[in-house]
């Protein structure tokens, strides 16, 4: 029968003494309630099942199909990034009393989970400078999604402004989030790469709940964000950055630069790129909107013996006892992806993380200028880059990374169908994993290209 | 006496390290100089300083002070708590899966779009759906994501719809999705079977229903027999209907909503398909439609063509996007491993087995409790303490006490409609023994209720840290640590 039925731990003696007790002729007695009409017949038209050892080789087989990361250096970043990722990171998420258990709802047998999760929050906290984080959302995407819907909810407005310097993928769930909603997004434009700033008066107004930025931005420039959370502010918006956690251990913190709600990709914190999914998107905000922030919060309390211990807490935003009135739908969310990054922020520690965040720069900083040295090659923004860089290309992004696959490299983001005002252009992604060999290798397969 | 675990914040010591990274391999630029001052960091980063062997210690020692499957039986109702399979993990960790960019061409991918690809064939065979996306992140987002679906579909015929009905037993995930949609919601009562009310359902339908939303078998575990009539009273008056497929695994192999009158569908990968659930998280909620909501799916869609698979990116009615990439890839590899060995008759025998588990169970714990909907269950069932209460133990006092005999409790307080609900979904990865010995553990607990209640209100008695107080966490919470750090 089934390559699967080693899970299935009724025997059919069993079955027969179980169908006995339950006053059961046949298992086709249980479905008796449902209308013949819709009871399958012939069964399922499924391929014939394989055993566990040919099942690994199928999947193997489609696994060799894929020019993976750790075979062809990569230059992609946009949201999901490659970064190095300590082995004690998958062999501790590995452990089945985390990743095989449910969300904690019974707290006295889940205390290695909510601590942990509370642990988690805290480090987001000091990354970020926020004073509340919740235990994860699905991704960076539908985190900043969230955080739009929540600003609207806390400042009682519809209207939302984003700049065009958001990752254009972020922008598409913003808006399928929005539009759902009937809430207004409004697009602040670019001004050399960055948010046009000298437009951010004129576009807020008394009905703008939030002003969205990322930090770096899309294009990897940390743009000059001094007085911009006043401005909002005097405009009674929310300042919501969407940030790189990595870029945190040099850059500026979103608190430094005043902001009310942080979110933004933990993948980098971690967890391998997986095709993008799962990913983890968290989420921080200043206490004063600790009631406005969805999903789970891990919140400490006592035990009946006075024993430090941790809960699920603020259950009253959530759908489960709110309904309808929730401050989100979400219930499950990407835990396991959270302990990997708390383990990784552990492992690391403020030096380690510093020194990744280090080599980044360097890295990207030296990939820009060799490439950009090329001819044809030019780089597309001036600024303040952390680990990636626009590159305005002499031929299009899309042949240039077929030229790049047969060199054996995965090369950078085409720019043209995000912003197609550029002309031919790339997204270099370059952090700690690539080696100068890789990156020399990467502008000699560029040099001389047209 | 049981001791605190100390947390990440209070151990180690400054300098120490659980990492090490290379040198630089290339010519070193001052900081300053990339990084103009005024955009550096000014705040200490206070990150834990432990050592490699700390951080195991910390964490082994966390692990031992929670519950999965694979500790034990884990009959938690509405989430399927089925065992997880080893090789699924194997099969998902290999770099050729694991290590894929979300943005590299299609060309360089092709067996992920192949994975892809086979997986969707799969679950429209088991749902009867035509199309299915991956994008949703979880059975919540595949809610919000078949809620924009429907909202499109009926916004494309100038219909402006207004009101999406949910069962009084539904999910809180099911009235939330359909609110974040810009919906009212309003409730569908039950009748005394347990079942949808057809009289309330005819009074509630009218040309403003967009969709009525449900879960067959419903959150008490039994079957809609008049699925058949309710698809046709919705679709009468224009209205989509809305299949919460939190409990598919009754089921699969034996009916499809499809072939019910549903039009959208929800899976959740991380119940039915035995994926693990993480601690809360990642699961997969892929989506399938029937044909005439194809056109309004999230873009990119898998597509096979001549020269193999490919993106398609040009549905001008879509929803557009609701996840950054294609959702929980990872998730769907192992979904996918599962589907491929269980097969047509794997797959029917595993929902036969969750039903007469969940039979078997019902039969012998309703002499200990009351069984408020007295008919045959699917996969799971609900039992009311409402008899042990007026002794004042509550159905959240018994999941406590069973933390002592070393079983994960079933849900409690859910659905909504039974009074002190105890809500038990036994899968079909359990042994009779395991059932019997669970069924005894329960009826000792309902007898202590009777000789020691005290007993039962104060459980548990063994784990690692006694009945934890929710009202002090959420009165003055507490989210993120702020004690002084110490070193050991
Ligand atoms: C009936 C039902 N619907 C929806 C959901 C939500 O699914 P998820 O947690 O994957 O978002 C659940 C999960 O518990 C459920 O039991």
């Amino acid at each position: 029968m089934s390559g699967g039925r080693h899970y299935l731990p009724l025997t059919d003696a069993e079955r027969q003494e179980m169908l006995a007790a339950i006053g059961a002729d046949s298992v086709e007695q249980l479905y008796d309630e449902l209308p013949p009409a819709i009871r399958l017949k012939d069964g399922l038209k499924l391929p014939p099942p394989l055993s566990e050892m040919e099942a690994l080789a199928h999947l193997s087989e489609l696994a060799v199909k894929n020019r993976h990361l750790r075979e062809y250096p990569c230059y992609l970043g946009a949201g999901v990034y490659d970064h190095f990722i300590p082995s004690v990171v998958q062999y501790l998420t590995g452990r089945s009393e985390f990743s095989t258990a449910y969300t904690p709802y019974q707290a006295e047998i889940s205390q290695g989970l909510l601590q942990s999760i509370f642990e988690y929050q805290t480090l987001i906290c000091r990354l970020t400078g926020m004073e509340a984080a919740n235990a994860s959302l699905y991704d960076g995407a539908t985190s900043l999604a969230e955080a739009a819907v929540a600003s609207c909810g806390a400042t009682r407005r519809r209207k939302v402004l984003v700049s065009r310097a958001v990752n254009p993928y972020y922008r598409q769930v913003l808006q399928s989030y929005l539009q759902a909603r009937e809430f207004q997004l409004e697009e602040l434009p670019l001004l050399k790469g960055e948010t046009d700033y000298a437009r951010l008066e004129m576009m807020l107004d008394d009905e703008t709940a939030a002003l969205l930025l990322q930090q770096p931005n899309f294009f990897g420039l940390l743009e000059e964000m001094e007085g911009v959370a006043e401005v909002a502010h005097r405009h009674g918006a929310l300042l919501v950055l969407s940030v790189d956690p990595i870029s945190l251990a040099l850059c500026r913190t979103p608190a430094e630069y005043d902001a009310d709600i942080v979110t933004g990709e933990g993948q980098a914190l971690g967890n391998p790129p997986s095709f993008g999914g799962p990913l983890l998107g968290f989420f921080a905000a200043r206490q004063k909107l600790l009631r406005r922030i969805p999903g789970r919060i891990v919140g400490e309390t006592r035990d009946n013996q006075g024993r430090r211990g941790f809960v699920l807490t603020l259950q009253t935003r959530e759908q489960h006892i709110r309904r309808e009135r929730a401050t989100s739908n979400i219930c499950s969310n990407q835990a396991l992806n959270a302990l990997a990054a708390a383990v990784y922020l552990a492992a690391l520690g403020p030096a380690g993380l510093r020194e990744v965040a280090g080599l980044c720069l360097q890295k990207a900083a030296y990939a820009r200028e060799k490439i950009t040295a090329l001819d044809g090659f030019e780089q597309a923004f001036p600024g303040v880059h952390f680990k990636e860089f626009a590159v305005r290309l002499p031929g299009t992004g899309e042949r240039l990374n077929r030229h790049l696959l047969e060199h054996k490299i995965i090369g950078g983001l085409d720019l043209q169908p995000y912003y197609p005002e550029l002309g031919p252009a790339m997204l270099f992604c370059v952090t700690e994993t690539k080696s100068r060999a890789q990156i020399d290798a990467l502008v000699r397969a560029l040099e001389g290209w047209s | 006496m049981r001791k605190e675990q100390a947390l990440l914040f209070e151990l180690g010591a400054p300098g120490r390290r659980g990492c090490s990274l290379p040198q630089p391999d290339l010519p070193v630029k001052p900081l300053d100089e990339l990084l103009p001052p005024e955009r550096q960091r000014k705040s200490a980063l206070k990150l834990p300083e432990v050592s490699e062997g700390e951080l195991v210690r910390h964490y082994t020692a966390l692990s031992t002070r929670n519950y999965g499957v694979d500790s034990g039986f884990y009959p938690l109702g509405s989430c399927t708590m089925k065992y997880n399979p080893k090789v699924n993990e194997e099969a998902a960790r290999q770099p050729g899966f694991a290590f894929l960019h979300p943005c590299q061409p299609a060309e360089s991918v092709q067996g992920a779009l192949e994975l892809f690809y086979r997986t969707e064939s799969y679950l429209k065979e088991i749902t009867g759906m035509d199309r299915v996306t991956f994008q949703p992140a979880a059975g919540a987002h595949g809610e919000l994501t078949g809620m924009m679906l429907i909202r499109a579909y009926h916004s494309s015929r100038n219909d402006q719809r207004k009101i999406v009905l949910a069962p009084d037993s539904s999910h809180g995930t099911n009235p939330a999705s359909a609110a974040m949609t810009g919906y009212k919601i309003k409730e569908l009562p039950s009748d005394e079977r347990g079942l949808v009310d057809l009289k309330a359902l005819r009074e509630l339908l009218n040309e403003e229903v967009a969709a009525l939303m449900l879960t067959n078998p419903n959150t008490l575990g039994l079957f809609e027999e008049d699925i058949l009539e309710i698809a046709a009273l919705v679709h009468d008056v224009g209205g989509l209907l809305y299949y919460d497929g939190a409990n598919l695994n009754a089921i699969m192999g034996h009916a499809r909503p499809g072939d019910m009158g549903f039009d959208v569908v929800h899976l959740n990968l991380h119940k039915t398909f035995a994926t693990p659930h993480g601690g809360g998280g990642p699961g997969s909620g892929p989506v399938g439609v029937k044909e005439h909501l194809a056109p309004f799916l999230p873009v990119p869609l898998v597509e096979k063509g001549e020269s193999g698979y490919y993106w398609k990116d040009d549905l001008p009615l879509s929803i557009g996007k609701i996840h950054g990439f294609y959702g929980n890839f990872g998730v769907v590899v192992k979904a996918y491993i599962y589907l491929v060995m269980m097969g047509a008759a794997g797959l029917r025998q595993a929902a036969a087995d969750a039903v007469l588990n969940a039979n078997y169970l019902m039969e012998r714990l309703k002499r200990s409790y009351t069984l408020p909907y007295d008919r045959r269950c699917k996969h799971e069932f609900v039992l009311s303490a409402r008899e042990q209460k007026k002794k004042g133990v509550s159905a959240g006092d018994i999941a406590k006490a069973l933390l002592d005999y070393g079983f994960h409790p079933p849900t409690v307080y859910f659905p909504l409609i039974v009074e002190e609900a105890l809500m038990v979904e036994p899968t079909e990865t359990e042994s009779k023994k395991t059932l019997d010995r669970f069924a005894e553990a329960l009826e000792e607990i309902a007898r202590l209720v009777e000789e020691d209640p005290e007993h039962v209100t104060t459980a548990p008695h063994t784990t690692p840290v006694g009945r934890l107080d929710e009202v002090r966490a959420a009165r003055k919470p507490r989210v993120c640590w702020e004690g002084d750090e110490k070193s050991d």
